[in-house]
């Protein structure tokens, strides 16, 4: 057995343990071990993907106890992209921190480490209950990166994100305590094979252990309802925190999706426990996220708008559960991730060059560095308004044609489509408060080597999502199709031999 | 049994509700704590309600009671605690930042979220980053 699935979480844990005896020493040292942690745990995840590319499904065993037994880390397509992402995300995330954003409180370098960890714990495990210990990890990290820097607005976001997290906490362990006690498993490959034999009896409560579980995972992502805490928290937080954050939601829906098309299939117990009210949610959620960019008054909360309506788009996705549209949500999953964390990291930069004005959006004079800024802001935004010709337009085409059918075509085509038009029209009114002014614009700043290089990464991120489309597309059909497949996944973590004898409860 | 220990755990979530729901975080983090009580109750008894079963297989006993909802528990609590005493920290902190201890957000300075929190992301992102403390 290759020790390779667990090196992207063992990296960064190792790291920030080491960082946490070391305690006090110069920022330098510390910002040396996060990287090289952060690169480290960058090539073991290329390793992986370069594994899963070849279509084998590797499990890990963690303590070599056999699954159902144990638990289990499984890498297949899905969740090595996701690591990647995580990572891709993480780097240019670190290099912002850098410029000095780190040494606003102790501890940034293991926090942000130990987020890194939960993260890629999150999209590797094939467990229910480890799944919510990673959660937890990484919900712990993130509440200490959200105070980081104080200030009455993030203590008190802090507060109230805290508070709903724990909550959704709890409600994750009532689902657990549920599923285990009617199914007996925990092991998602496991819950497949169980799922269709449920006794009528255990019916009602496994679909409410579901239903429960599902609205975790909405939580998480944001979901109308329960999205109004977002765009406060993740304007509240640093730039680097709140790029890194920009992945977060994806967990939720990445669990929600790996749950749906893995675990539940065609099960009567499940059967249409997302539809219809997920797709009408979803859209709620991107009308939501659109009138919010148009009311928000500052550069980063627009960023944090547009998390919504990715969180929204990409559900609608998941609320289907087929192929295609799984496929076209994998396309456009990275690009939408990478570009908000981009836009972010952008409002960071530009609040450090409009002094008192930071990145309100108001009228004065334009920002320094205006070429630099200027442009990175265009090539982000042309990327997340879907403008021809990046990466953004590709996936929002991938994912009109592919999501949804027959009446909910014409609501989805017309919802994106007008979120659209609503986003380019905020950006462009943005554009030309910030850069475009005929005042003497503020003076120009150097850009640090960790800020500038982070803001070159996640610039040149849509450019080349477009260049290398079909490979990335490719994969992105590969991998769908690995998914929806279902049996090489359970027969990988359960092996082909014989159902697990087990006892039955009376 | 089975009756009465469901209607206690039901009892206990729906005190815990009712005190998150209040605007201070004293009653919150009280109420986070027996929302926790009750999961943890419900977890531990996932595993069927039993009497003088041991959990490992000890020479002549005749059942054998299931031992992973007991490991899930003391995860659970671990975490569930690890969570309350953060959150009571900052708590403290939010009480010390803003002098209110409301978590909704309202009577603070007598002014809203939004218009509080300009404010103080200016004094927070500036050019030398350094908050106040």
């Amino acid at each position: 057995m290759s020790h390779l699935p667990i090196l992207p979480i063992l990296i960064p844990f190792v790291a920030a343990a080491l960082l946490l005896l070391l305690g006090r020493t110069a920022a330098p040292f510390h910002r040396t071990v996060a990287m090289g942690a952060m690169l480290l745990g960058a090539a073991s995840t290329l390793a992986l993907a370069s594994e899963a590319g070849t279509g084998a499904i590797s499990v890990y065993a963690l303590g070599n106890w056999r699954a159902p037994f144990g638990i289990v880390l499984v890498v297949d397509r899905l969740a090595a992209t996701m690591a990647m992402l995580v990572y891709a995300i993480a780097i240019p995330a670190l290099l912002m921190a850098t410029g000095g954003t780190d040494r606003l409180g102790r501890h940034f370098h293991a926090l942000f480490l130990l987020q890194v960890a939960g993260l890629s714990g999150a999209f590797l495990t094939g467990d229910l209950f480890n799944l919510f210990v990673f959660f937890e990890i990484l919900l712990l990290a993130s509440y200490a990166l959200l105070v980081h820097g104080g200030g009455a607005q993030r203590a008190q976001s802090g507060m109230a994100y805290v508070i709903l997290n724990l909550v959704g906490s709890t409600l994750f362990l009532v689902a657990v305590a549920f599923i285990y006690g009617t199914l007996g498993t925990l092991n998602m490959a496991d819950i497949a094979i169980v799922l269709p034999n449920v006794p009528a009896g255990d019916l009602a409560l496994v679909r409410t252990a579901f239903a429960i579980l599902a609205a975790v995972f909405l939580l998480k992502a944001a979901v109308l309802p329960m999205a109004f805490w977002l765009p406060h928290v993740y304007s509240a937080a640093t730039p680097a925190v709140g790029a890194l954050f920009a992945i977060m939601t994806k967990v939720g829906i990445v669990s929600l999706l790996r749950l749906s098309v893995i675990g539940f299939g065609t099960a009567k117990a499940t059967q249409g426990l997302l539809l219809p009210w997920l797709p009408v949610l979803a859209l709620a959620t991107i009308a939501l996220g659109t009138v919010g960019v148009f009311a928000a008054k500052r550069l980063a909360t627009i960023a944090a708008n547009l998390v919504l309506i990715s969180s929204g788009t990409l559900l609608f996705a998941v609320a289907f559960a087929d192929g295609t549209a799984t496929a076209a949500l994998l396309y456009y999953l990275p690009h939408t991730t990478l570009a908000t964390g981009g836009l972010f990291l952008l409002s960071g930069l530009l609040a450090e060059r409009r002094g008192e004005l930071g990145d309100r959006l108001v009228r004065g004079p334009s920002v320094g560095n205006r070429a630099m800024i200027g442009g990175a802001f265009a090539v982000l935004a042309v990327g997340l308004a879907a403008l021809p010709p990046l990466s953004g337009f590709l996936g929002k085409l991938m994912l009109l044609q592919g999501a949804g059918s027959g009446a909910w075509k014409t609501i989805w085509w017309g919802t994106l489509l007008l979120s659209g038009l609503g986003v380019t029209l905020v950006l462009s009114r943005s554009a030309s408060l910030l850069f475009w002014q005929p005042e003497t614009p503020f003076p120009s700043r150097p850009f640090g080597f960790g800020p500038g290089l982070a803001l070159v990464l996640l610039v040149v991120v849509g450019p080349a999502l477009t260049i290398g489309a079909a490979p990335v597309a490719g994969w992105a059909r590969a991998a769908s199709e690995q998914l929806h497949a279902r049996d090489p996944y359970v027969s990988a973590v359960l092996g082909d031999g014989p159902d697990t004898e087990r006892e039955r409860r009376p | 049994m089975e009756i009465l220990i469901a209607l206690s755990i039901g009892l206990i979530f729906a005190c815990g509700i009712y005190l998150v729901l209040r605007p201070r975080s004293f009653s919150v983090v009280l109420g986070l704590t027996l929302l926790a009580y009750g999961v943890n109750l419900l977890i531990f008894l996932g595993g069927g309600i039993d009497r003088v079963v041991p959990p490992l297989s000890l020479p002549g006993a005749t059942g054998l009671a299931d031992p992973l909802p007991q490991a899930l528990v003391l995860t659970a609590i671990v975490i569930g605690f690890g969570m309350t005493a953060y959150l009571v920290a900052l708590a403290l902190r939010t009480l010390g930042e803003t002098g209110s201890d409301r978590v909704d957000g309202a009577g603070v300075d007598g002014a809203g979220l939004e218009a509080d929190g300009s404010e103080d992301d200016r004094a927070d992102s500036g050019p030398d980053g350094e908050a106040p403390r």
